[in-house]
Protein backbone atom coordinates (compact mmCIF):
# COMPACT_ATOMS: atom_id res chain seq x y z
CA UNK A 1 0.00 0.00 0.00
CA UNK A 2 1.56 3.80 -0.76
CA UNK A 3 2.79 5.17 2.03
CA UNK A 4 2.98 8.95 0.97
CA UNK A 5 0.24 11.05 -1.69
CA UNK A 6 3.42 10.92 -4.21
CA UNK A 7 4.47 7.31 -3.86
CA UNK A 8 -0.08 6.87 -4.56
CA UNK A 9 0.06 9.06 -8.11
CA UNK A 10 3.77 7.83 -8.95
CA UNK A 11 4.75 11.51 -8.84
CA UNK A 12 7.92 12.47 -10.36
CA UNK A 13 8.68 16.20 -9.36
CA UNK A 14 10.70 18.41 -11.00
CA UNK A 15 13.85 19.53 -9.44
CA UNK A 16 13.24 20.52 -5.33
CA UNK A 17 14.09 24.12 -4.68
CA UNK A 18 14.65 26.18 -0.76
CA UNK A 19 12.86 28.59 1.21
CA UNK A 20 12.87 29.54 4.65
CA UNK A 21 10.40 29.76 7.11
CA UNK A 22 11.31 31.98 10.16
CA UNK A 23 14.73 31.41 9.11
CA UNK A 24 14.95 27.58 8.70
CA UNK A 25 15.60 26.30 5.55
CA UNK A 26 13.33 24.31 3.87
CA UNK A 27 12.94 21.74 1.03
CA UNK A 28 9.97 22.38 -1.31
CA UNK A 29 8.89 20.12 -4.49
CA UNK A 30 7.63 23.00 -7.64
CA UNK A 31 4.27 23.78 -7.86
CA UNK A 32 3.35 23.32 -4.24
CA UNK A 33 1.59 26.10 -1.90
CA UNK A 34 3.15 28.10 0.51
CA UNK A 35 0.77 25.76 3.02
CA UNK A 36 1.80 22.44 0.87
CA UNK A 37 5.56 22.86 1.73
CA UNK A 38 5.25 23.71 5.08
CA UNK A 39 2.75 20.73 5.89
CA UNK A 40 6.09 18.54 4.03
CA UNK A 41 8.15 20.20 6.51
CA UNK A 42 6.02 19.13 9.40
CA UNK A 43 5.12 22.80 10.45
CA UNK A 44 1.54 23.70 10.80
CA UNK A 45 0.66 26.48 12.43
CA UNK A 46 2.34 30.02 11.43
CA UNK A 47 0.46 32.54 12.33
CA UNK A 48 -0.48 34.29 15.70
CA UNK A 49 -4.41 35.71 16.17
CA UNK A 50 -4.23 39.08 17.14
CA UNK A 51 -6.79 38.95 20.35
CA UNK A 52 -5.26 35.80 22.76
CA UNK A 53 -1.88 34.93 20.74
CA UNK A 54 -3.47 31.75 19.54
CA UNK A 55 -1.34 29.70 16.57
CA UNK A 56 -3.50 28.93 13.33
CA UNK A 57 -2.79 27.22 10.17
CA UNK A 58 -4.64 25.70 7.09
CA UNK A 59 -8.63 25.80 8.22
CA UNK A 60 -10.45 25.32 4.68
CA UNK A 61 -7.59 24.61 2.51
CA UNK A 62 -8.97 26.58 -0.11
CA UNK A 63 -8.58 30.13 0.00
CA UNK A 64 -12.56 30.85 1.90
CA UNK A 65 -11.53 31.40 5.79
CA UNK A 66 -8.57 33.05 5.87
CA UNK A 67 -7.11 31.59 8.79
CA UNK A 68 -3.93 30.64 7.35
CA UNK A 69 -2.32 33.98 6.71
CA UNK A 70 0.99 34.24 6.63
CA UNK A 71 4.04 36.62 5.85
CA UNK A 72 5.53 36.01 2.24
CA UNK A 73 8.60 38.16 1.19
CA UNK A 74 8.06 41.17 3.62
CA UNK A 75 3.67 40.76 2.50
CA UNK A 76 1.35 40.27 5.23
CA UNK A 77 -1.77 38.60 5.00
CA UNK A 78 -0.78 36.08 2.01
CA UNK A 79 -3.13 33.23 2.42
CA UNK A 80 -0.73 30.56 2.11
CA UNK A 81 -3.42 27.82 0.83
CA UNK A 82 -3.50 29.96 -2.69
CA UNK A 83 0.08 31.52 -2.65
CA UNK A 84 2.65 29.12 -4.47
CA UNK A 85 6.33 28.97 -3.30
CA UNK A 86 8.78 30.26 -5.23
CA UNK A 87 12.66 29.51 -4.49
CA UNK A 88 14.37 31.81 -2.11
CA UNK A 89 10.94 32.86 -0.42
CA UNK A 90 11.23 34.15 2.76
CA UNK A 91 8.38 33.18 4.88
CA UNK A 92 7.66 34.71 8.27
CA UNK A 93 5.09 33.64 11.13
CA UNK A 94 2.48 36.48 10.97
CA UNK A 95 1.60 37.50 14.73
CA UNK A 96 -1.51 39.53 14.47
CA UNK A 97 -2.44 42.02 11.68
CA UNK A 98 1.62 41.22 10.93
CA UNK A 99 1.85 44.85 11.28
CA UNK A 100 3.62 46.49 14.32
CA UNK A 101 1.00 47.97 15.70
CA UNK B 1 -21.20 35.02 -43.80
CA UNK B 2 -18.00 35.94 -41.74
CA UNK B 3 -17.41 34.22 -39.02
CA UNK B 4 -14.65 36.54 -36.64
CA UNK B 5 -14.12 35.34 -32.89
CA UNK B 6 -15.00 39.20 -32.32
CA UNK B 7 -18.77 39.12 -33.66
CA UNK B 8 -19.79 36.32 -31.92
CA UNK B 9 -22.04 36.52 -28.55
CA UNK B 10 -19.67 36.81 -25.85
CA UNK B 11 -20.68 34.48 -22.19
CA UNK B 12 -18.60 34.81 -19.38
CA UNK B 13 -18.63 31.51 -17.56
CA UNK B 14 -17.09 32.00 -13.69
CA UNK B 15 -15.42 28.74 -12.34
CA UNK B 16 -14.17 26.14 -13.70
CA UNK B 17 -15.59 23.18 -11.97
CA UNK B 18 -17.68 20.44 -13.39
CA UNK B 19 -20.76 22.62 -14.26
CA UNK B 20 -18.40 25.79 -15.74
CA UNK B 21 -16.83 23.18 -17.93
CA UNK B 22 -19.56 21.72 -18.72
CA UNK B 23 -21.41 24.89 -19.93
CA UNK B 24 -18.39 26.34 -21.81
CA UNK B 25 -18.05 22.93 -23.48
CA UNK B 26 -21.94 23.48 -24.41
CA UNK B 27 -22.01 27.12 -25.40
CA UNK B 28 -18.81 27.39 -27.16
CA UNK B 29 -19.81 24.21 -29.07
CA UNK B 30 -22.64 26.24 -30.41
CA UNK B 31 -21.15 29.29 -31.77
CA UNK B 32 -20.61 31.01 -28.64
CA UNK B 33 -17.42 32.90 -27.52
CA UNK B 34 -16.23 31.86 -24.01
CA UNK B 35 -14.14 33.50 -21.51
CA UNK B 36 -13.99 31.18 -18.45
CA UNK B 37 -12.83 32.61 -15.08
CA UNK B 38 -11.77 30.86 -12.89
CA UNK B 39 -9.27 31.39 -9.16
CA UNK B 40 -7.29 28.32 -9.57
CA UNK B 41 -4.15 27.65 -11.55
CA UNK B 42 -5.86 24.75 -13.53
CA UNK B 43 -9.37 23.85 -14.20
CA UNK B 44 -11.25 21.26 -12.61
CA UNK B 45 -12.74 23.25 -9.30
CA UNK B 46 -12.32 21.02 -6.35
CA UNK B 47 -13.98 17.98 -7.04
CA UNK B 48 -11.16 18.03 -10.04
CA UNK B 49 -9.33 19.45 -8.47
CA UNK B 50 -5.57 18.64 -10.11
CA UNK B 51 -1.60 17.98 -8.20
CA UNK B 52 0.26 21.07 -9.50
CA UNK B 53 2.23 20.15 -12.85
CA UNK B 54 5.53 20.48 -11.11
CA UNK B 55 4.52 17.63 -9.21
CA UNK B 56 4.54 15.35 -11.92
CA UNK B 57 2.24 12.55 -10.99
CA UNK B 58 2.01 10.16 -13.39
CA UNK B 59 -1.42 8.67 -12.10
CA UNK B 60 -3.37 11.58 -10.78
CA UNK B 61 -6.63 9.22 -11.01
CA UNK B 62 -5.62 7.50 -7.91
CA UNK B 63 -6.87 10.57 -5.91
CA UNK B 64 -10.17 10.80 -8.13
CA UNK B 65 -13.58 9.54 -8.83
CA UNK B 66 -15.11 9.61 -12.66
CA UNK B 67 -11.63 10.19 -14.08
CA UNK B 68 -12.96 9.50 -17.71
CA UNK B 69 -15.48 12.60 -17.24
CA UNK B 70 -12.80 14.90 -16.79
CA UNK B 71 -10.58 13.59 -19.47
CA UNK B 72 -13.25 14.57 -21.61
CA UNK B 73 -13.86 17.82 -20.10
CA UNK B 74 -10.06 18.49 -20.34
CA UNK B 75 -9.87 17.62 -23.88
CA UNK B 76 -12.66 19.54 -24.86
CA UNK B 77 -11.67 22.52 -22.92
CA UNK B 78 -8.11 22.11 -24.78
CA UNK B 79 -8.99 21.91 -28.14
CA UNK B 80 -11.80 25.26 -27.25
CA UNK B 81 -8.65 26.87 -26.30
CA UNK B 82 -7.04 25.77 -29.34
CA UNK B 83 -9.53 27.16 -31.72
CA UNK B 84 -10.05 30.28 -30.17
CA UNK B 85 -13.40 29.68 -28.89
CA UNK B 86 -12.50 29.53 -25.17
CA UNK B 87 -10.15 32.22 -23.37
CA UNK B 88 -8.97 30.66 -19.84
CA UNK B 89 -8.09 33.03 -17.58
CA UNK B 90 -6.61 31.00 -14.33
CA UNK B 91 -5.75 32.90 -10.88
CA UNK B 92 -8.35 35.35 -11.76
CA UNK B 93 -10.43 35.93 -8.49
CA UNK B 94 -13.83 37.53 -9.24
CA UNK B 95 -14.79 39.96 -6.65
CA UNK B 96 -18.24 41.60 -8.65
CA UNK B 97 -20.40 41.00 -11.41
CA UNK B 98 -21.76 44.54 -12.53
CA UNK B 99 -24.92 44.71 -14.81
CA UNK B 100 -24.60 47.55 -16.91
CA UNK B 101 -27.83 49.68 -17.76
CA UNK B 102 -26.02 50.48 -21.43
CA UNK B 103 -26.92 48.38 -23.87
CA UNK B 104 -25.48 50.20 -27.09
CA UNK B 105 -21.93 48.26 -28.22
CA UNK B 106 -23.07 44.49 -27.57
CA UNK B 107 -21.88 42.77 -30.44
CA UNK B 108 -24.73 39.78 -29.73
CA UNK B 109 -27.54 41.42 -30.97
CA UNK B 110 -29.14 40.44 -27.75
CA UNK B 111 -32.96 40.64 -26.92
CA UNK B 112 -33.98 41.72 -23.54
CA UNK B 113 -32.92 38.05 -21.86
CA UNK B 114 -29.26 39.24 -21.74
CA UNK B 115 -27.38 42.42 -20.45
CA UNK B 116 -23.92 43.98 -20.72
CA UNK B 117 -21.29 43.14 -17.78
CA UNK B 118 -18.44 43.27 -16.34
CA UNK B 119 -16.48 40.66 -14.29
CA UNK B 120 -14.40 42.26 -12.40
CA UNK B 121 -11.43 39.60 -11.14
CA UNK B 122 -8.18 39.96 -8.78
CA UNK B 123 -5.34 39.14 -10.29
CA UNK B 124 -3.29 36.08 -8.39
CA UNK B 125 -2.98 35.33 -5.34
CA UNK B 126 -1.64 38.46 -4.05
CA UNK B 127 -4.67 40.11 -5.17
CA UNK B 128 -3.39 43.76 -5.80
CA UNK B 129 -4.62 44.47 -9.29
CA UNK B 130 -8.08 43.50 -11.15
CA UNK B 131 -9.35 43.01 -14.73
CA UNK B 132 -12.56 43.58 -15.94
CA UNK B 133 -14.13 41.02 -18.65
CA UNK B 134 -16.91 42.49 -20.36
CA UNK B 135 -19.93 39.76 -21.81
CA UNK B 136 -23.70 39.87 -23.01
CA UNK B 137 -24.14 36.87 -20.45
CA UNK B 138 -22.89 35.32 -17.29
CA UNK B 139 -23.00 31.77 -16.40
CA UNK B 140 -22.45 31.46 -11.56
CA UNK B 141 -20.65 28.11 -11.86
CA UNK B 142 -18.98 29.56 -8.12
CA UNK B 143 -19.60 25.92 -6.24
CA UNK B 144 -19.62 25.75 -2.54
CA UNK B 145 -17.70 25.22 0.49
CA UNK B 146 -17.64 23.81 3.63
CA UNK B 147 -19.88 24.21 6.78
CA UNK B 148 -18.58 23.50 10.57
CA UNK B 149 -20.04 24.17 13.50
CA UNK B 150 -17.65 24.63 16.38
CA UNK B 151 -16.61 22.50 19.32
CA UNK B 152 -14.26 23.02 21.57
CA UNK B 153 -10.65 23.20 20.29
CA UNK B 154 -11.69 23.10 17.00
CA UNK B 155 -9.20 26.35 16.48
CA UNK B 156 -6.31 24.11 17.02
CA UNK B 157 -3.72 23.80 14.18
CA UNK B 158 -4.14 20.10 12.87
CA UNK B 159 -8.36 20.74 12.59
CA UNK B 160 -9.54 21.34 9.28
CA UNK B 161 -11.99 21.31 6.92
CA UNK B 162 -12.73 17.88 5.63
CA UNK B 163 -12.69 19.50 2.00
CA UNK B 164 -9.92 21.14 2.91
CA UNK B 165 -7.71 18.18 4.08
CA UNK B 166 -8.93 16.79 0.41
CA UNK B 167 -7.66 19.77 -1.28
CA UNK B 168 -4.53 19.93 0.18
CA UNK B 169 -4.07 16.38 -0.60
CA UNK B 170 -5.25 16.23 -4.49
CA UNK B 171 -3.27 19.83 -5.43
CA UNK B 172 -0.40 19.48 -3.54
CA UNK B 173 0.21 15.79 -2.89
CA UNK B 174 0.60 16.48 0.71
CA UNK B 175 -1.13 15.17 4.27
CA UNK B 176 -1.48 17.75 7.65
CA UNK B 177 -0.31 15.31 9.98
CA UNK B 178 0.18 10.63 9.97
CA UNK B 179 -2.83 10.01 12.16
CA UNK B 180 -6.26 11.21 11.58
CA UNK B 181 -9.43 10.90 12.49
CA UNK B 182 -12.33 12.36 10.14
CA UNK B 183 -15.69 13.65 11.53
CA UNK B 184 -18.92 15.43 11.30
CA UNK B 185 -22.05 14.27 8.82
CA UNK B 186 -22.62 13.95 4.96
CA UNK B 187 -21.53 12.27 1.98
CA UNK B 188 -17.80 14.14 1.90
CA UNK B 189 -16.53 11.72 4.58
CA UNK B 190 -16.37 9.09 2.91
CA UNK B 191 -14.26 9.62 0.08
CA UNK B 192 -11.97 12.01 2.21
CA UNK B 193 -11.40 8.82 5.06
CA UNK B 194 -10.75 6.90 1.68
CA UNK B 195 -8.47 9.40 0.40
CA UNK B 196 -6.69 10.16 3.36
CA UNK B 197 -5.68 6.60 4.05
CA UNK B 198 -5.25 5.60 0.49
CA UNK B 199 -2.55 8.16 0.77
CA UNK B 200 -0.70 6.66 3.57
CA UNK B 201 -2.32 8.38 6.52
CA UNK B 202 -3.50 6.33 9.35
CA UNK B 203 -7.30 7.19 9.56
CA UNK B 204 -8.15 6.10 13.68
CA UNK B 205 -11.89 7.04 13.32
CA UNK B 206 -14.57 8.47 10.82
CA UNK B 207 -17.39 9.06 13.11
CA UNK B 208 -20.46 10.29 11.21
CA UNK B 209 -23.38 12.01 13.52
CA UNK B 210 -25.86 10.85 11.29
CA UNK B 211 -27.66 7.11 10.92
CA UNK B 212 -26.92 6.15 7.54
CA UNK B 213 -29.89 3.53 8.18
CA UNK B 214 -32.16 5.84 7.68
CA UNK B 215 -31.76 5.74 4.28
CA UNK B 216 -33.84 2.45 4.24
CA UNK B 217 -36.64 4.84 4.79
CA UNK B 218 -36.19 6.39 0.65
CA UNK B 219 -35.78 2.91 -0.78
CA UNK B 220 -38.22 4.21 -3.55
CA UNK B 221 -35.89 6.98 -4.50
CA UNK B 222 -32.83 4.78 -3.70
CA UNK B 223 -33.57 1.79 -6.13
CA UNK B 224 -33.96 4.41 -9.07
CA UNK B 225 -29.65 5.53 -7.86
CA UNK B 226 -28.37 1.93 -8.43
CA UNK B 227 -24.97 3.95 -9.27
CA UNK B 228 -25.26 6.20 -5.81
CA UNK B 229 -25.83 2.88 -4.20
CA UNK B 230 -22.96 0.85 -5.77
CA UNK B 231 -20.29 4.45 -5.33
CA UNK B 232 -21.56 3.89 -1.06
CA UNK B 233 -20.74 0.22 -1.34
CA UNK B 234 -17.67 0.85 -2.72
CA UNK B 235 -16.28 3.47 -0.11
CA UNK B 236 -17.67 1.27 2.53
CA UNK B 237 -15.18 -1.37 1.01
CA UNK B 238 -12.68 0.55 1.10
CA UNK B 239 -12.74 2.05 4.75
CA UNK B 240 -12.96 -1.83 5.89
CA UNK B 241 -9.65 -2.34 3.44
CA UNK B 242 -7.62 0.60 5.04
CA UNK B 243 -8.94 -0.94 8.42
CA UNK B 244 -10.77 2.98 8.83
CA UNK B 245 -13.78 2.28 11.78
CA UNK B 246 -16.75 4.07 11.26
CA UNK B 247 -18.77 5.22 14.03
CA UNK B 248 -22.19 6.36 12.94
CA UNK B 249 -24.89 8.13 15.66
CA UNK B 250 -21.07 9.44 17.19
CA UNK B 251 -19.66 13.12 17.50
CA UNK B 252 -16.34 14.93 18.38
CA UNK B 253 -17.36 16.88 21.46
CA UNK B 254 -13.66 18.21 21.97
CA UNK B 255 -10.35 18.63 20.33
CA UNK B 256 -7.38 18.22 22.92
CA UNK B 257 -3.98 19.80 22.35
CA UNK B 258 -1.45 22.76 23.34
CA UNK B 259 -0.26 24.79 20.40
CA UNK B 260 -1.53 21.50 17.83
CA UNK B 261 -4.01 18.91 18.27
CA UNK B 262 -3.04 15.86 20.02
CA UNK B 263 -6.22 13.91 20.53
CA UNK B 264 -10.71 14.55 20.41
CA UNK B 265 -12.92 12.98 22.20
CA UNK B 266 -15.70 11.18 20.87
CA UNK B 267 -19.06 10.28 22.22
CA UNK B 268 -22.57 8.04 21.07
CA UNK B 269 -25.53 10.34 20.68
CA UNK B 270 -28.93 9.55 21.84
CA UNK B 271 -32.37 9.34 19.87
CA UNK B 272 -32.40 13.30 20.52
CA UNK B 273 -28.80 14.21 19.21
CA UNK B 274 -27.82 14.85 22.39
CA UNK B 275 -24.24 12.95 23.72
CA UNK B 276 -24.93 10.19 26.11
CA UNK B 277 -23.02 10.39 28.88
CA UNK B 278 -20.57 8.30 29.54
CA UNK B 279 -19.85 6.90 26.36
CA UNK B 280 -16.84 9.41 25.98
CA UNK B 281 -13.56 8.58 24.67
CA UNK B 282 -10.36 9.93 23.55
CA UNK B 283 -8.77 8.86 19.97
CA UNK B 284 -4.93 10.32 19.43
CA UNK B 285 -4.72 12.11 16.50
CA UNK B 286 -2.92 14.38 15.14
CA UNK B 287 -4.93 15.87 12.73
CA UNK B 288 -9.19 16.16 12.52
CA UNK B 289 -10.71 16.20 9.25
CA UNK B 290 -14.02 17.81 10.10
CA UNK B 291 -17.18 19.30 8.22
CA UNK B 292 -21.42 19.53 8.71
CA UNK B 293 -22.05 19.70 4.69
CA UNK B 294 -21.51 22.01 2.01
CA UNK B 295 -22.71 25.67 1.28
CA UNK B 296 -23.38 27.48 -1.87
CA UNK B 297 -21.47 30.30 -3.13
CA UNK B 298 -24.11 33.24 -3.68
CA UNK B 299 -22.34 35.94 -3.24
CA UNK B 300 -21.81 37.11 -6.81
CA UNK B 301 -25.64 35.97 -7.20
CA UNK B 302 -26.69 38.24 -4.78
CA UNK B 303 -25.27 41.36 -5.26
CA UNK B 304 -26.39 40.73 -8.98
CA UNK B 305 -30.22 40.71 -6.99
CA UNK B 306 -30.69 37.05 -8.44
CA UNK B 307 -33.54 35.73 -6.21
CA UNK B 308 -32.20 32.47 -3.71
CA UNK B 309 -34.54 29.48 -3.20
CA UNK B 310 -33.06 27.83 -0.18
CA UNK B 311 -29.30 28.56 0.16
CA UNK B 312 -28.58 28.67 -3.53
CA UNK B 313 -29.38 30.52 -6.66
CA UNK B 314 -32.77 30.19 -7.61
CA UNK B 315 -33.27 28.95 -11.76
CA UNK B 316 -35.73 27.91 -14.26
CA UNK B 317 -35.76 24.81 -16.26
CA UNK B 318 -33.01 26.15 -18.63
CA UNK B 319 -31.01 27.26 -15.49
CA UNK B 320 -31.53 31.03 -15.78
CA UNK B 321 -31.57 32.78 -12.95
CA UNK B 322 -34.05 35.75 -12.64
CA UNK B 323 -32.01 38.59 -13.65
CA UNK B 324 -32.18 38.53 -17.43
CA UNK B 325 -28.47 37.41 -18.36
CA UNK B 326 -27.43 36.10 -15.69
CA UNK B 327 -27.61 31.81 -15.52
CA UNK B 328 -26.25 29.74 -12.65
CA UNK B 329 -25.44 25.76 -12.57
CA UNK B 330 -24.09 23.55 -10.28
CA UNK B 331 -23.74 23.35 -6.69
CA UNK B 332 -24.08 27.33 -6.40
CA UNK B 333 -27.97 26.44 -6.69
CA UNK B 334 -28.04 24.02 -4.21
CA UNK B 335 -25.55 20.96 -3.39
CA UNK B 336 -26.48 17.93 -5.45
CA UNK B 337 -22.49 16.63 -6.01
CA UNK B 338 -20.47 16.53 -9.52
CA UNK B 339 -22.83 14.49 -11.95
CA UNK B 340 -25.36 17.11 -10.83
CA UNK B 341 -23.59 20.21 -11.94
CA UNK B 342 -22.57 18.49 -15.12
CA UNK B 343 -25.98 18.19 -16.11
CA UNK B 344 -26.89 21.42 -14.73
CA UNK B 345 -23.96 23.24 -17.06
CA UNK B 346 -24.84 21.45 -19.98
CA UNK B 347 -28.44 22.47 -20.13
CA UNK B 348 -27.04 26.49 -19.26
CA UNK B 349 -25.13 26.15 -22.01
CA UNK B 350 -27.29 24.66 -24.55
CA UNK B 351 -29.81 27.54 -23.35
CA UNK B 352 -27.54 30.61 -23.25
CA UNK B 353 -26.45 29.63 -26.94
CA UNK B 354 -29.95 30.03 -28.27
CA UNK B 355 -30.82 32.78 -26.20
CA UNK B 356 -27.42 34.95 -26.98
CA UNK B 357 -29.14 33.99 -30.33
CA UNK B 358 -31.89 35.29 -29.72
CA UNK B 359 -33.49 31.89 -30.22
CA UNK B 360 -35.40 29.72 -27.71
CA UNK B 361 -34.46 26.10 -27.07
CA UNK B 362 -35.86 23.56 -27.50
CA UNK B 363 -36.31 20.72 -24.69
CA UNK B 364 -35.87 18.27 -26.24
CA UNK B 365 -32.18 19.43 -26.85
CA UNK B 366 -31.57 18.63 -23.64
CA UNK B 367 -34.28 15.81 -22.44
CA UNK B 368 -31.57 13.33 -21.04
CA UNK B 369 -29.95 16.15 -18.95
CA UNK B 370 -33.25 17.34 -17.82
CA UNK B 371 -33.75 14.00 -16.78
CA UNK B 372 -30.67 13.42 -15.32
CA UNK B 373 -31.19 16.72 -13.20
CA UNK B 374 -34.50 16.01 -11.75
CA UNK B 375 -33.18 12.40 -10.44
CA UNK B 376 -30.11 13.80 -9.01
CA UNK B 377 -31.68 16.39 -7.29
CA UNK B 378 -34.56 14.17 -5.53
CA UNK B 379 -31.53 11.77 -4.57
CA UNK B 380 -29.89 14.73 -3.19
CA UNK B 381 -32.59 16.10 -1.53
CA UNK B 382 -32.54 12.18 0.37
CA UNK B 383 -29.23 13.26 1.18
CA UNK B 384 -30.09 15.92 3.15
CA UNK B 385 -32.48 14.58 4.95
CA UNK B 386 -30.48 11.73 6.40
CA UNK B 387 -27.09 13.56 6.69
CA UNK B 388 -27.45 15.99 9.47
CA UNK B 389 -25.01 17.66 12.70
CA UNK B 390 -26.60 16.50 16.19
CA UNK B 391 -29.41 18.19 16.44
CA UNK B 392 -28.38 19.11 20.22
CA UNK B 393 -24.65 20.52 18.38
CA UNK B 394 -25.16 23.70 20.58
CA UNK B 395 -24.75 22.32 24.04
CA UNK B 396 -21.35 20.98 23.74
CA UNK B 397 -20.25 24.60 22.61
CA UNK B 398 -18.78 25.64 25.87
CA UNK B 399 -19.30 29.61 26.58
CA UNK B 400 -15.19 30.15 25.88
CA UNK B 401 -15.27 28.02 22.53
CA UNK B 402 -14.46 30.90 19.73
CA UNK B 403 -17.35 30.54 17.44
CA UNK B 404 -16.11 33.45 15.03
CA UNK B 405 -12.57 32.57 14.31
CA UNK B 406 -11.90 35.81 12.91
CA UNK B 407 -13.08 38.16 15.46
CA UNK B 408 -11.53 35.55 17.99
CA UNK B 409 -15.69 35.89 19.32
CA UNK B 410 -16.12 33.15 22.10
CA UNK B 411 -19.65 32.17 22.68
CA UNK B 412 -20.37 33.29 25.87
CA UNK B 413 -20.55 37.10 23.82
CA UNK B 414 -22.82 35.60 21.28
CA UNK B 415 -25.24 34.19 24.37
CA UNK B 416 -25.27 37.42 26.49
CA UNK B 417 -25.80 39.63 23.09
CA UNK B 418 -29.31 37.30 23.09
CA UNK B 419 -30.30 36.73 26.57
CA UNK B 420 -28.92 39.70 27.95
CA UNK B 421 -28.50 42.35 25.11
CA UNK B 422 -32.17 41.27 23.61
CA UNK B 423 -30.48 40.43 20.00
CA UNK B 424 -33.00 38.59 18.00
CA UNK B 425 -31.56 38.43 14.72
CA UNK B 426 -27.84 37.59 13.32
CA UNK B 427 -27.20 41.49 12.30
CA UNK B 428 -27.54 42.63 15.34
CA UNK B 429 -25.29 39.97 16.85
CA UNK B 430 -22.73 41.00 14.38
CA UNK B 431 -22.77 43.97 15.67
CA UNK B 432 -22.97 43.67 19.16
CA UNK B 433 -19.92 41.25 19.49
CA UNK B 434 -18.08 41.20 15.97
CA UNK B 435 -18.89 37.92 15.15
CA UNK B 436 -18.49 37.33 11.28
CA UNK B 437 -17.26 40.86 10.54
CA UNK B 438 -13.46 39.39 9.97
CA UNK B 439 -11.19 38.87 6.94
CA UNK B 440 -14.15 35.81 5.94
CA UNK B 441 -16.69 37.91 6.04
CA UNK B 442 -19.16 35.28 7.95
CA UNK B 443 -18.62 32.75 6.17
CA UNK B 444 -17.07 30.33 8.35
CA UNK B 445 -19.03 31.38 11.24
CA UNK B 446 -22.52 32.41 10.31
CA UNK B 447 -23.98 28.72 10.70
CA UNK B 448 -23.18 28.42 13.73
CA UNK B 449 -23.94 32.18 15.52
CA UNK B 450 -27.27 31.61 13.84
CA UNK B 451 -27.73 28.71 15.72
CA UNK B 452 -26.31 29.85 18.93
CA UNK B 453 -28.66 32.47 19.00
CA UNK B 454 -31.56 30.62 17.48
CA UNK B 455 -32.40 32.67 14.95
CA UNK B 456 -32.48 32.33 10.80
CA UNK B 457 -29.27 31.92 9.26
CA UNK B 458 -29.88 34.93 6.94
CA UNK B 459 -27.90 35.43 3.83
CA UNK B 460 -25.31 38.14 4.72
CA UNK B 461 -25.79 40.45 1.40
CA UNK B 462 -21.97 41.06 0.91
CA UNK B 463 -20.87 43.91 -1.77
CA UNK B 464 -18.13 42.07 -3.09
CA UNK B 465 -17.09 38.24 -3.05
CA UNK B 466 -13.95 38.85 -1.60
CA UNK B 467 -11.76 41.32 0.14
CA UNK B 468 -10.47 43.73 -2.26
CA UNK B 469 -7.86 46.61 -1.59
CA UNK B 470 -8.62 50.08 -1.61
CA UNK B 471 -6.15 50.70 -4.05
CA UNK B 472 -8.42 48.40 -6.73
CA UNK B 473 -11.68 49.84 -6.07
CA UNK B 474 -10.18 53.58 -6.42
CA UNK B 475 -8.23 52.87 -9.91
CA UNK B 476 -9.95 52.14 -13.34
CA UNK B 477 -9.69 48.51 -13.66
CA UNK B 478 -7.70 47.00 -16.77
CA UNK B 479 -10.20 45.31 -19.67
CA UNK B 480 -9.57 42.60 -21.52
CA UNK B 481 -12.43 41.13 -23.86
Amino acid sequence: MPRSPLELVHARPGPAFTLTFDDREITVLPGQTVAAALWSAGITSWRTTRGSGEPRGVFCGIGVCFDCLVTVNGRTNQRACLVRAEPGDVIRTQEGTGHHD
Amino acid sequence: MTDRMADRPHLAVIGAGPAGLAATLAAAGRGVRVTLVDSAAEAGGQFYRQPATGLGARRPQALHHQWRTWERLRDGLAAHIAAGRVTHLTDHHVWSVERQSDTSGTTSGASDTTGVFAVHALLGPEQEESVAVRADAVLLATGGYEKVLPFPGWTLPGVLTAGGAQAMLKGGLVLPGRTAVVAGTGPLLMPVAVGLASAGAKVAALVESADPKAFARHARVLAAHPGKLAEGARYAAELARHWVRAHVRHTVVAAHGTGRLEAVTVAALDGAGRVRAGTERRIPCDTLAVGHGMLPHIDLAEALGCGLDGAGVAVDDEQRTDVPGVWAAGETTGIGGAVLSLAEGNIAGLSIAARLNSRTPDRSWYASAAKARAGLREFFAVVDSVYAPPAQWAEQVTDDTVVCRCEEVPAAAIREAVDELGAGDVRTVKLLTRAGMGWCQGRMCGPAVAGLAGCAATPSRRPFARPVPLGVLAREPGQIQ
